[in-house]
C-alpha cells in the first residue's frame, strides 16, 4: 500500500509532505528506541515512534525511511517539522497508541522486518 | 579527501549532523548505498554515544577509493571494561538519553556490526578515541 493509504489505516493526518505520500511501502517498525531500530530493521518503510525529537528524522534519513507516524496524539514539533522537510520525509500523526496502530497495519497487509515473517 | 567536525556536547538535538553530512557527500560521490548506509549508522551511534557520554568530542572521516575511515576522539570518562560494553543491551546511559531514545545498550554493537573493522582505545578518566573502517566494494 502507500504512505497515503497506511496513513488513513491509522486515520493519521499528514505534518509534512503529504505530497510524497503516494510511494508504495510493505515494511514497519515500531519503536522509541533509536538504537534499536538501527540495529534491527533495515527496510524502508514506515517508522511508527512516541518519541518525539529530532533524532527520530535524523534516524529516519540515515536509515532511509520513507514515513515516520508520531503514535499517541503527539504533535510533532516545528523543529521536527522543519527537519523532515528538508530531509524529504512524510510525516503523520494518529491518535492510536502503539500497539493498536501497529497491529492495524499489519492486518492491513504491512509486514515487519523480513525475516520474522512465515 | 578528509573531513573534521566537532561534535558538540551541549546540544543533543545537534548530534548527528556530522553524520548526515557525510551521507550526502557520499551520496554525492556516488559510493554505493549499503555502504553510505553503514558509514551513516556507524558514525550517529559514535556520535550519539560522545554526546551522551563525552562531553562531545572530535570526528574525523576520511575517504579513500577503497574505504572509508571514520575516528571517533573525545575526553570524557573512558570505557572502564569494553568487553562489558560491547555486549548488546549493556548500557551505563542514564535514565535522560533513554527518555531521548538512546542507551538502549545497541550503540557499539552496531558500529561494530557496520564497520568492518573497529579498535577502541580507551583510558578511564582520559577519553575514548573509536577507529572504524568499511569497506567500499562496488557491488
Amino acid at each position: 500500500m502507500t504512505i497515503r493509504q497506511a496513513a488513513a489505516v491509522v486515520g493519521g493526518t499528514f505534518a509534512c509532505h503529504e505530497d510524497l505520500a503516494d510511494k508504495e511501502v510493505k515494511t514497519a517498525c515500531g519503536s522509541d528506541m533509536m538504537s534499536d531500530v538501527m540495529a534491527f530493521y533495515h527496510d524502508g518503510g514506515i517508522l511508527l515512534t512516541g518519541l518525539m525529537n529530532v533524532q527520530v528524522i535524523r534516524t529516519a534519513s540515515l536509515m532511509d525511511i520513507d514515513a515516520v507516524c508520531f503514535v499517541r496524539g503527539k504533535e510533532p514539533t516545528e523543529e521536527i517539522i522543519e527537519l523532515a522537510q528538508e530531509n524529504n520525509i512524510p510525516v503523520f500523526k494518529t491518535e492510536l497508541p502503539m500497539f493498536p496502530a501497529c497491529g492495524k497495519l499489519y492486518a492491513a497487509g504491512i509486514k515487519g522486518n523480513g525475516q520474522e515473517e512465515s | 579527501m578528509q573531513f573534521d567536525y566537532d561534535v558538540s556536547g551541549d546540544d543533543f538535538s545537534r548530534a548527528g549532523t556530522a553524520s548526515q553530512d557525510i551521507k550526502k557527500r557520499l551520496q554525492q560521490l556516488g559510493v554505493p548505498v549499503t555502504v553510505v548506509k553503514r558509514t551513516a549508522i556507524a558514525m550517529f551511534e559514535a556520535e550519539i554515544n560522545m554526546v551522551i557520554h563525552a562531553h562531545g568530542g572530535q570526528a574525523h572521516v576520511t575517504i579513500e577509493n577503497d574505504k572509508i575511515t571514520i575516528v571517533m576522539e573525545d575526553h570524557g570518562p573512558g570505557i572502564p571494561d569494553i568487553e562489558k560494553a560491547m555486549q548488546p543491551g549493556f548500557s551505563t546511559a542514564p535514565d535522560s538519553a533513554r527518555d531521548l531514545g538512546f542507551g538502549a545498550g545497541m550503540g557499539l554493537p552496531n558500529m561494530k556490526r557496520n564497520s568492518d573493522f573497529m579498535h577502541i582505545d580507551s583510558t578511564v578518566g582520559k577519553g575514548t578515541k573509536v577507529t572504524m573502517e568499511i569497506r567500499i566494494k562496488n557491488a
